[in-house]
């Protein structure tokens, strides 16, 4: 299985990845490679297979169904949520901003 | 003090005999640091104040302890993937080169409570996407014993810096083999937890259902102190168990299978006569060993080049260049922030990866690429489980060669990858694995380390200690 030019640039696309031309023809190959060799997984009969979903089988550790007090945005202390927010490389009046969406 | 006589267990001891202090620890270990480092280039960032302020914490309470915690005073390093609050963090990464941490990791508060002082952060390959450390973007870590060879990757800052005496031992994070291949080429003792043993909360995501963090360590004894420090259920993270059914350390006798599929074709001649030679000696010790199948093995590396990326694909989403990390200068709009800070952020090899992931979890290809990778999945799963029925654990070489040259792999992504081969299975099963060294191997002028790797049943990780502690006994 090979990728197109056209494949990978949608797919950077879909990444939200900006790729110089020279990248785009590096994955195209490297893509390509990768496709490829992961192929060899068609030989497998899986018909009886059940898909393994995660790292265990075990049942999710449930928590009990009632909020937590630390949580709730009341409870929350200024200095901490100004301190959340300076991590934002760019910030106004205490507020995370953003380019518009349209 | 010699460094290279200290163990976890033996500076508690010095500390609860009063042979030496906390801060004298800690300023021997920085002065080597600032010795050796430059070369080597295990750390990207030494904590030395924070560290020395530890230290000096602890001295003055002591006396407050009628039992000092076990990890009482010793110098840990922590891989550049896990947060300690206030410190920076980067995952060896441009795109998170200003990021603070705002909390600690659950395994790093943990080793904080046991008495550990954290002495810096380790280099890695980029948000753990590597076997060389060749992927940060910092440069990569040299072998302690070849410095014209690779430490292994991801965790090859944490595994140099055991090796090189720059810290007692270490924090690593396991997805394909990340603890144990630096562990095999660094020498030292690597393990890899049962999936669900120590919570991941505060590692940052590569691929979920694989990740683990695990201790590295100069010898079996200090890797299970670390382990029990850390492991344990965390309301943090869903997945992190606190009473899994654990099995029995099974009798004195043990059934050891090699599985054929691991001394195959691709495998350096004189790694098996080292892997085997401490097969003798586990045999001399009245374990009985037999040649095991795990006929899936051939398709683990697929599978793990499937569920990974896909994985990594959907975590890396966070790095956005809105909430936290780099941004690029010149975006327009709001899709130009995105797409512009992470080609500016992110290395080649995080791209191919997320590249990757977002094509395997595109429209159209989801049930051929990665249910199918999740069904095989399933297969490898039940090779082990099969295997486990006729055996106590499973014994083979950790990776196929020891040590290679800077950029003999890096040309070629694939060739990189089989540095992986006898590693990823287990990460995808879910399984507990150990390496620990079993000898050296000539290449050229140097003398490099093999390593072992002992795999057990879920969440059979006493099983691994004890079996991996009686080979050490025989083979110093």
């Amino acid at each position: 299985m090979s990728i197109s030019r056209k494949d990978v640039e949608h797919i950077a696309k879909l990444a939200r990845i900006e790729l110089s031309e020279r990248e785009l023809a590096t994955f195209e190959k490297d893509l390509s490679d990768v496709l490829n060799f992961v192929g060899k997984l068609n030989e497998v009969d899986t018909a009886s297979a059940a898909p393994l979903t995660g790292g265990t089988d075990l049942i999710n550790s449930m928590r009990k169904d009632a909020p937590d007090a630390r949580f709730i945005l009341e409870n929350a202390d200024p200095a901490e949520v100004a301190e959340l927010v300076k991590a934002a490389p760019v910030r106004k009046d205490g507020y995370i901003k953003v380019r518009s969406v349209f | 003090m010699e460094l290279r006589d200290l163990t976890i267990r033996t500076i508690a001891e010095g500390m609860r005999k009063k042979t030496f202090s906390a801060e004298e620890v800690v300023s021997a270990y920085c002065a080597t640091i600032r010795r050796k480092d430059a070369g080597l280039h295990c750390y990207l960032e030494v904590f030395e104040e924070y560290a020395l302020n530890e230290a000096r914490r602890l001295d003055g309470s002591v006396d407050a302890f009628s039992d000092l915690p076990p990890l009482w005073g010793a110098p840990i390093a922590i891989k550049d993937n896990m947060l300690l609050e206030g410190m920076h963090a980067s995952s060896a990464s441009k795109v998170l080169e200003p990021y603070v941490a705002s909390y600690d990791a659950t395994a790093v508060s943990r080793l904080k409570k046991a008495g550990a002082i954290i002495i810096g952060r380790t280099n890695m390959d980029e948000f753990a996407m590597g076997s060389s450390t060749e992927n940060s973007v910092c440069g990569p870590t040299k072998n302690p014993h070849d410095p014209a060879r690779v430490p292994g990757g991801s965790s090859g800052g944490s595994a140099a810096a055991v090796a090189a005496d720059l810290a007692v031992a270490a924090l690593g994070s396991d997805t394909g083999g990340s603890i144990r291949q630096p562990a095999s080429f660094c020498g030292v003792v690597g393990l890899k937890p049962t999936y669900g043993a120590v919570s991941r909360f505060g590692l940052m995501a590569m691929a979920s259902s694989l990740d683990q963090i695990g201790p590295l360590a100069k010898n079996v004894d200090d890797a299970r102190l670390l382990f029990d420090a850390i492991k344990g259920g965390d309301e943090y993270d869903a997945t992190a168990v606190a009473d899994a059914p654990r099995p029995d350390v099974a009798g004195e006798r043990l059934r050891i299978g090699l599985p054929r599929e691991y001394f195959g074709a691709g495998l350096d001649d004189d790694i098996k006569a080292v892997v085997m030679g401490a097969v003798k000696k586990l045999e001399l010790l009245g374990h009985s060993v037999k040649e095991i199948s795990l006929p899936m093995s051939e398709y683990a590396l697929a599978t793990y080049y499937i569920i990974m990326p896909a994985e990594v694909s959907a975590n890396l989403a966070r790095y956005d260049g809105i909430r936290y990390g780099h941004s690029a200068q010149n975006a327009e709009t709001l899709f130009d922030v995105y797409a512009k800070s992470r080609a500016e952020g992110f290395g080649a090899e995080t791209k191919r990866r997320v590249m990757l992931g977002t094509y395997i979890l595109s429209h159209g290809y989801y049930d051929a690429y990665y249910l199918k990778a999740q069904k095989v999945r399933r297969r490898i799963q039940d090779d082990f489980r099969r295997a486990f029925e006729g055996v106590d654990c499973i014994v083979g070489p950790t990776s196929p060669t020891p040590a290679f040259a800077f950029g003999e792999r890096t040309a070629d992504p694939l060739k990189m990858y089989l540095a992986d081969i006898y590693t990823v299975a287990v990460n995808l099963a879910g399984l507990p694995a150990l390496s620990q060294n079993a000898g050296f191997v000539e290449r050229g002028d140097s003398r490099l380390p093999v390593g072992i790797q002992t795999i057990a049943p879920w969440f059979g990780e006493e099983r691994i200690f004890s079996i991996a502690g009686q080979l050490e006994r025989e083979l110093i």
